[in-house]
């Protein structure tokens, strides 16, 4: 998959999670601190992972600082397609 | 000899201690010796309990043979991925915990043994990680030392493998044990005062049978009945505090000694803001446990399967079913479940209160808006302790029989 198709999906997907399009401009925000996703959001993110891209992310594989922001999050789905 | 309480077990302690700290300072490993050291504490522990000592052993064995299994099928190159094998481990180290505290109920305890409840957790986050991938090697003597790690076996802190192994993986140079060792004196200092002292003044305060004598008891008052039983509630809970956050503090000191990094079990949870708030200040390990293991893959499968119409009803099924296990963990009781089943339906009320509300929405940042609910989850909070000691069970039972 191209990173450009990759980053369009996580943000399709965000953007539907978090009810939110603020997610498209701020790539570095934490999510969490901005009051866009909190813990039960995290993991329909998780669930929307696995479903969109196969990647299974386990609940305590990655520490909330290592999957807090946008850029974070295509980071973490990258590394393991 | 019981940990924590026993003049002994200090004597015990400061014995096993002093090699490991001649080895930390000298900046070599305390792995080995940490080991025989904490083999002899659990003889010491199970001294006349032959039949807790075979429960024991027995416990080890089966979760050993189990989280190999898992790791043959999971984890090495190869292995079949068996999900049947996988659910068989889960059950196998479950099992001596469910027996236990079934048979606790009918006045039969066969594979109990003191620290199962703990030791349980440890065993399937282990099961758990391994299937999850997260855990790929695991030395056997590693795994046998996170079973039976003395300074934390009786009541947590709940370490996890993971962090546990970096512990042990590398020993610490000299300047970090040092430090670590600081620390650890200093924690083993103020849990003892808040255990030994703190929560025996507060103990005999709301029970004043076993007051020691001098300090002031409930009955001393002369209050009528009513207000003798709130402050005996609130009493429980300034006892409640004491006793598990000093048990704590001296277990992370204990630990230190051996170059292992407990986490942190109690953060100022009666400064707590509502009622999550509370949950992850007090018995975090607890808390955060069956939020990585229950609750997150509850609401995982949940979301999976779409059995729930929205993330509300899917997080309140989620505290429901997370807190009812935590109350059964405690124990089978009438007085345990309540307390879950208070906690689930608190934090599930909670979560919809905090989403739905405009007025949270609108003042949660503000002083007097805070005040308010520090004031209202501390007396949520010391209901529920007072369903968990039976105080609220008896009173109950007395006015029926009345």
């Amino acid at each position: 998959m191209e990173r450009n198709e990759l980053e369009n999906r996580v943000l399709d997907m965000l953007e539907d999670i978090c009810e939110d399009d603020a997610v498209r401009e701020e790539r570095d925000v934490d999510l969490f601190e901005a009051g866009l996703l909190d813990s039960l959001a995290a993991i329909e993110v998780l669930v929307g992972i696995e479903e969109a891209f196969g990647v299974d992310i386990a609940p305590t594989a990655v520490e909330r600082e290592e999957m807090n922001t946008v850029n974070k999050i295509i980071e973490q789905i990258a590394v393991r397609l | 000899m019981g940990f924590y309480t026993s003049p002994s077990f200090f004597i015990a302690l400061a014995a096993v201690s002093a090699p490991a700290v001649a080895l930390g300072l000298a900046g070599r490993s305390v792995r080995g010796y940490g080991m025989v050291a904490s083999w002899a504490m659990l003889a010491l522990l199970f001294a006349g309990d032959p039949r807790g000592a075979c429960a024991f052993a027995l416990f080890v064995a089966a979760a050993s043979v189990a989280t190999y299994a898992v790791w043959r099928s999971w984890a090495r190159e190869g292995g079949n991925r068996s999900m049947a094998v996988y659910r068989l481990a889960l059950a196998a180290c479950l099992a001596p915990l469910v027996a236990c505290k079934v048979g606790a109920v009918f006045d039969c305890n066969l594979l109990g043994f003191i620290g199962i409840s703990y030791a349980t957790f440890r065993a399937v986050q282990v099961v758990i990680e391994i299937r999850d991938g997260l855990i790929r090697d695991i030395a056997p003597l590693d795994y046998l030392y996170f079973l039976t790690f003395f300074a934390t076996f009786t009541s947590g802190p709940i370490d996890r493998s993971r962090r546990f192994a970096s512990d042990l993986a590398a020993p610490r140079p000299r300047s970090a044990y040092a430090d670590l060792l600081a620390r650890g004196t200093m924690m083993l200092l103020a849990g003892a005062v808040l255990q030994l002292v703190l929560a025996t003044v507060a103990r005999g305060f709301y029970d004043p049978a076993s007051a020691p004598a001098g300090t002031l008891t409930v009955d001393a008052l002369g209050l009528p009945v009513a207000a003798r039983e709130v402050l005996r509630a609130y009493g429980y809970a300034v006892y409640l505090f004491c006793d598990f956050a000093g048990y704590s503090l001296m277990a992370m000191g204990a630990s230190a000694c051996f170059g292992i990094e407990t986490p942190a079990n109690f953060r100022a949870p009666y400064r707590a803001l509502d009622m999550k708030d509370f949950w992850n200040r007090w018995h975090i390990t607890l808390s955060t446990w069956l939020r990585d293991f229950v609750f997150m893959r509850f609401v995982r499968a949940a979301t999976r399967r779409k059995v729930f119409s929205s993330r509300l009803s899917t997080a309140c099924a989620a505290y429901a079913v997370d807190m009812l296990l935590m109350g059964a963990w405690h124990g089978l009781t009438p007085d345990y479940l309540a307390y879950g089943a208070y906690h689930g339906v608190l934090l599930a009320a909670t979560e919809v209160y905090q989403k739905r509300c405009g007025f949270h929405k609108r003042y949660r940042k503000k002083a007097w808006y805070r005040v308010l609910t520090w004031f209202v989850t501390l007396q949520l909070v010391v209901l529920g302790f007072a369903l968990f000691s039976g105080q609220v069970g008896g009173l109950l039972a007395r006015a029926f029989a009345a």
